[in-house]
């Protein structure tokens, strides 16, 4: 039963983007649009899954969101503050360099705890304190490194893991700080089948205990749809009625399940082949270009800031 | 005798193999050496300028055990004053390490000293000796300056360049993490990049051997640099040779001692991928 005048905790809006453009310059300094009009709106709670043809501009949008680049145009709002730069709320996990290679994994993982609890004075006059309290970081950390099944790891460099087990420690070193939403960029797309898999199921046990939000950048269609709640397509891939698109926009978004775990078996289900084929056609297939009023935006927090002008002109 | 290909590029040989072929050029450099030695002595028994062992070890013992007629054991120091310039300037490069990685991190700090350093680097440091004696006197100070003139732009500019080459991902990943840009510079870059930092100084102590010796030998009163300038003049090849050794001795000795640092200290360098 909804109290009313009290929002469930469940639906607050964490991320909120409205008319963001963001463009680059090419070799010969001519502008070009790689993000067209984006607005989004995303709740707590949620697996945000972002797919997209290649070069559409996914890395883009998350670097937006993360804050290590800033849009051209519009608005990028985290938490009701605008987002200046990357920072503790936003975990990122990349698909490379994701570990500090000079830290043994067990370090790594207690990096962002160690730099919490680091000052120069504290350091300098309360040496034992600061000890003490690395000794219990560690011990925080070896709770996670249990986690993520490297119990026995943790004094080796991230060189001498295999790419799976890096990952995992990779997304052990962000969770520690219990970051508000956990960014993603195609984490698990340099790793073997079994490996993601193994990986898909892990990372989605880990959104339930910590009910946490994730924003996850993917190729994979099925890997998207199998891990989120809800799909976001990016794609350079529709009309207008002047036919002069630059750039990509949010050409589909869709609710795939409520914030629950979907078994395994429905990688298998027709719902699932269903959705796959709907995405690919209507947003990763060149040949076949929808015209922007035809967009299937029908995820409850789905919202677009257009004007009539706007759908003539467009 | 499967395989009579010298020239095998897929080759590969035991120890000892390896260290025979090594050992090869010593010997026959040494060989060729005793060789003229005794050619020589035989035409010209006062012959100075290719010394018999027996003469050098005579030079060597002169210069170690005897003392000459200030009451000093030249070669100790010689060495003690050489390389007692030698770790001031290391030590004062230190300070070219931590300008370095700071222009790689703070973009401010990098406008303000980019372009300066790269010019810098390219003034020849021989060529200023003169400005320094004149500014410095021949003490202490300009020796040291011209030094420093010569490889303190080079350090900051490779440490420099790899801190910039430390991937962007990481710094990001360090502030998601709650790093600030201090520790960004001296908990994320700066340990990465040390081991490359200290390879170049290394590779760079063979720069500053050479600035000292020209330092020395045109103005010290004491230095294994200026003696050997000195001596010459004695045509004293059978302690100018023993010093040169002693020279390369030392040098070999601060690479090696800093290569098996970064090899022990930094197991983590070792076949990184990614
Ligand atoms: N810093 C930059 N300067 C210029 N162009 C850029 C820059 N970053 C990205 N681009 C361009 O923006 C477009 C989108 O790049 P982005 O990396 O976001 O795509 P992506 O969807 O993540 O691709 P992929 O699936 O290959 O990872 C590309 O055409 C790329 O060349
Ligand atoms: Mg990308």
């Amino acid at each position: 039963m909804a109290i009313p005048g009290q929002r469930n905790k469940m639906d607050k809006t964490l991320l909120h983007l409205e008319d963001v453009y963001k463009r680059y310059f090419n070799q010969n300094k001519k502008e070009f649009t790689v993000l067209n009009d984006i607005d989004l709106k995303v709740n707590e709670g949620e697996f945000v899954s972002l797919i997209g043809p290649s070069g559409c501009g996914k890395s883009t949008l998350l670097r937006l969101v993360l804050g290590s680049e800033q849009p051209s145009e519009g608005i990028v709002h985290f938490d009701d503050k605008k987002i200046i730069g990357p920072d503790r709320d936003r975990g990122i996990v990349f698909q490379k360099y994701s570990l500090f290679p000079h830290l043994t994994i067990l370090d790594n993982i207690a990096f962002g705890l160690d730099v919490e609890g680091f000052t120069i004075p504290g350091r300098i006059f309360t040496p034992f304190k600061y000890s003490k309290r690395k000794k219990e970081f560690r011990k925080e950390a070896q709770l996670y490194l249990e986690r993520i099944g490297l119990k026995n790891d943790g004094d080796k460099y991230p060189h001498q893991l295999s790419g799976g087990m890096r990952q995992r420690a990779a997304i052990a070193q962000s969770l520690i700080m219990k970051p508000k939403i956990l960014l993603m960029d195609e984490p698990f797309g340099a790793l073997d089948d079994s490996t993601r898999q193994d990986m898909q199921l892990f990372l989605l046990e880990q959104w339930k205990k910590e009910q946490m939000t994730v924003f996850f950048v993917t190729h994979d269609l099925e890997e998207a749809i199998f891990l989120g709640s809800r799909i976001i397509v990016l794609s350079q891939y529709y009309k207008t009625d002047k036919d002069s698109n630059e750039g990509s926009k949010i050409v589909s978004d869709l609710k795939i399940s409520e914030k629950t775990i979907k078994p395994t078996s429905f990688k298998y289900s027709k719902e699932c082949a269903d959705l796959i084929k709907k995405v690919r056609h209507e947003g990763l297939d060149p040949e076949h270009k929808q015209h922007i009023r035809e967009f299937d935006l029908n995820h409850k927090d789905s919202f677009r800031t257009i004007t009539q002008d706007e759908w003539n002109n467009k | 005798m499967k395989n009579m290909k010298i020239f095998d590029t897929q080759a590969k040989y035991g120890k000892y193999t390896t260290i025979l072929l090594s050992l090869i050029l010593f010997f026959l450099t040494i060989f060729l050496y005793f060789f003229t030695a005794h050619q020589r002595h035989k035409e010209n028994p006062d012959d100075k300028i290719v010394p018999t062992a027996s003469e050098m070890l005579d030079g060597l013992k002169r210069v170690t055990i005897q003392k000459d007629r200030k009451g000093e054991l030249r070669l100790w120091i010689d060495t003690y004053a050489s390389g007692k310039r030698f770790l001031i300037s290391l030590f004062l490069l230190v300070f070219a390490v931590i300008l370095g990685l700071n222009m790689g991190v703070f973009p401010i700090i990098e406008h303000f000293f980019l372009r300066f350093m790269t010019f810098f680097d390219k003034i020849p440091a021989l060529a200023v000796l003169p400005i320094l004696f004149i500014i410095f006197g021949l003490g202490e100070t300009s020796k040291i300056a011209l030094i420093l003139i010569g490889v303190f732009p080079t350090i900051t500019l490779d440490t420099y360049l790899r801190a910039r080459s430390v991937p962007s991902e990481q710094i990001t990943k360090g502030l998601t993490l709650g790093a600030s840009d201090f520790e960004i510079a001296y908990k994320v870059v700066l340990p990465q990049i040390i081991p490359g930092v200290l390879d170049t100084i290394r590779l760079n102590f063979k720069a500053m051997i050479l600035f000292l010796i020209a330092g020395e030998s045109l103005a010290a009163t004491v230095g294994l640099g200026y003696r050997i300038f000195v001596i010459r003049r004695y045509i004293a090849m059978d302690i100018i040779i023993p010093y040169v050794l002693w020279m390369s001795l030392l040098a070999f000795t601060a690479d090696f001692l800093v290569r098996l640092w970064v090899k022990n200290g930094y197991s983590w360098t070792e076949k990184q991928n990614g």
